[in-house]
């Protein structure tokens, strides 16, 4: 299977602090990979780095087998890598439509927006994801909507760029159940589309439900990876952890 | 209905500031017109506000972008004079004032980008470095001009001079180019990727970072675009006085930093609007002028410079509080 994007050997500090220390992670097309790890064992690091918020210290990074340089969050978007952040990555003072077009607006030449075309496809996008009041359209500022519904947005953004590779950093935080039940929709529909998802979780439940691998982060170091296969219930994994963890 | 609802409540959201500051400068024209109706028919007192209004509209609407940006920047007023000593320096030495006006402009872009840079890369206060800056680039201008000034008569004979400043049936030209400096920042504020970046950069500069966009990078652009703008105010200016003054752009400091506010851009970033800093010009060009011509003595001026800045305040708290 190939290689979406690939970690080799990563390693990023904080000054004194090793937040990530020889990380190694893969993302194969068509799966999605559930990435558990206590509070501080440096999920959001990892992903950071993945995503190219922070460039690595030490290590590669491989995009479709090919080592990059100079990663940023950029390169990241362009390599068809899109991120729905814990903090959901939005400006509130802005429209719904700036914010899902937010880095990767479309344009004419010389940088002028294409502010007819971005309307109507977020527009499209905020009824595919389910938003149905009609005091909601593109042009509301996000400032003014619900957490779930700013989720929407974001997982708006992923949509409309078509990523090979979606990363959900907790994105079940702070959701209802119905809104929950949204996310793993939308993880099924990327994986049906032969597209990948990194799920980042503090809910084993959630993460064992929708994830096809499981990666286990503790203190900035990979320290086991195991297949759905392998077990059978979310408890199994629970204990699999917590294991792993303590003998580490 | 509800439909018709929300576009209303989005329209105001994106045009209430601007919509505001049109008008308090409405507002301000009836008290004047109502106070004084011989002085505000007297055509003088709007000429005179004509010459005033477009220096202070190149400095005031690339403050929008910065202040947007969620920076400020103080030293623009001393960027002002440096461009201007930069342009009759060289006009004096004999190159050709075209060539002269390019390098000011060029001077005031310099400087804004060192600031921006010096501000971003190291984290500083960008009121307090930028206030340093003012003074220290005042003391640099003040001893390389040995606190003289520069008279350029020979621009007269150029002709950049009756493009730039001369007089189209009874209008300062400066009026035209001021307005054509408008549109086109309007555009480039809420149509282009600048502008757009410039509000997602001071609304939320990690979200933006996150998604891509290079957040120092438009920062020191904002930086750049007001020392741009300084340069063309400073260089304007010293044409249509004929002459370079070391202290000159100082007294717009304030002006242009108030007619900011009061045009409706807040303070705290990520929003800003380019017709409300107009009006916002427009309030404090007529305050500046208007005061006196309706012959009060020039005391009351600041007075009603600061009351116009603390009611535009609050009239503009009816727009809300910042979204988080």
């Amino acid at each position: 299977m190939e290689n979406i994007i690939e970690l080799d050997n990563v390693t990023k500090r904080f000054g004194g602090i090793t937040a990530l220390n020889k990380a190694s992670l893969n993302v194969t097309r068509g799966e999605v990979v559930g990435l558990i790890g206590d509070n501080g064992a440096g999920k959001s690091t990892l992903i950071k780095t993945l995503v190219g918020v922070y460039s690595p210290d030490e290590g590669d990074i491989l995009i479709r087998g090919k080592k990059v340089n100079a990663w940023n969050a950029l390169k990241a978007r362009e390599s068809g890598i899109e991120t729905v952040f814990q903090d959901r990555a939005l400006t509130p003072q802005q429209s719904i439509v700036k914010n899902i077009f937010m880095g990767k607006e479309l344009r004419y030449p010389f940088g002028f927006i294409k502010e007819k075309e971005q309307i109507f496809e977020a527009n499209r996008l905020i009824r595919e994801i389910g938003f149905t009041s009609k005091l909601i359209n593109a042009e509301s500022p996000v400032g003014n909507l619900s957490g779930g519904e700013r989720q929407g947005v974001a997982i708006a953004r992923a949509i409309y760029n078509k990523a090979e590779l979606i990363v959900l950093d907790e994105p079940t935080n702070n959701l209802s159940l119905n809104e929950t039940q949204k996310v793993f929709d939308f993880v099924l529909n990327v994986k049906k589309s032969n597209r990948s998802v990194l799920f980042i979780g503090h809910n084993i439940y959630h993460v064992y439900d929708i994830s096809d691998r499981f990666v286990i982060l503790d203190r900035g170091e990979v320290v086991h990876q195991l297949n759905k296969n392998d077990i059978s219930t979310p408890e199994e994994l629970m204990k699999i952890m917590r294991d792993t963890i303590g003998a580490h | 209905m509800s439909n018709n609802n929300s576009y209303l409540s989005n329209y105001f959201h994106r045009n209430g500031r601007a919509l505001g500051s049109i008008g308090y400068f409405v507002l301000l024209m009836v008290i004047f017109l109502v106070g004084a109706p011989e002085a505000w028919i007297r055509p003088n007192l709007h000429q005179s506000v004509f010459v005033m209004m477009p220096t202070l509209i190149f400095l005031t609407i690339p403050l929008v972008f910065l202040v947007a940006s969620g920076e400020i920047d103080l030293s623009f007023a001393s960027t002002y004079a440096v461009a201007a000593y930069v342009f009759a320096l060289l006009v004096k030495n004999g190159v050709d004032p075209a060539i002269c006006l390019v390098l000011g402009i060029f001077t005031g872009a310099a400087i804004g980008a060192l600031v921006g840079t010096l501000i971003v890369v190291f984290r500083l206060s960008s009121l307090v470095a930028s206030l340093g800056v003012l003074f220290l680039l005042r003391g640099v201008i003040l001893l390389l001009s040995n606190s003289r000034s520069i008279t350029i008569m020979e621009i007269d004979s150029h002709w950049i001079y009756p493009l730039l400043v001369g007089n189209f049936y009874g209008f300062p030209m400066q009026i035209f180019w001021a307005a054509i400096f408008v549109i086109f920042c309007y555009y480039f504020f809420n149509k282009h990727v600048f502008g757009i970046h410039i509000q997602h950069v001071g609304d939320n500069s990690v979200s933006a970072e996150q998604m891509g966009i290079n957040v120092n990078a438009v920062k020191i652009k904002a930086f750049m675009f007001v020392g741009i703008g300084s340069a063309i105010g400073g260089i304007f200016t010293t044409m249509i006085t004929y002459t370079f003054f070391p202290t000159q752009g100082f007294g717009y400091l304030l002006l242009a930093l108030a007619a900011v506010f009061v045009g409706g851009t807040p303070y705290w970033g990520g929003l800003g609007t380019i017709i409300g800093a107009v009006f916002g010009v427009g309030i404090i060009a007529y305050m500046e002028i208007g005061i006196i011509a309706i012959g009060w003595s020039g005391e009351w001026r600041q007075f009603f410079n600061g009351l116009i800045i603390l009611l535009a305040l609050l009239g503009h708290r009816l727009h809300g509080e910042r979204v988080r």
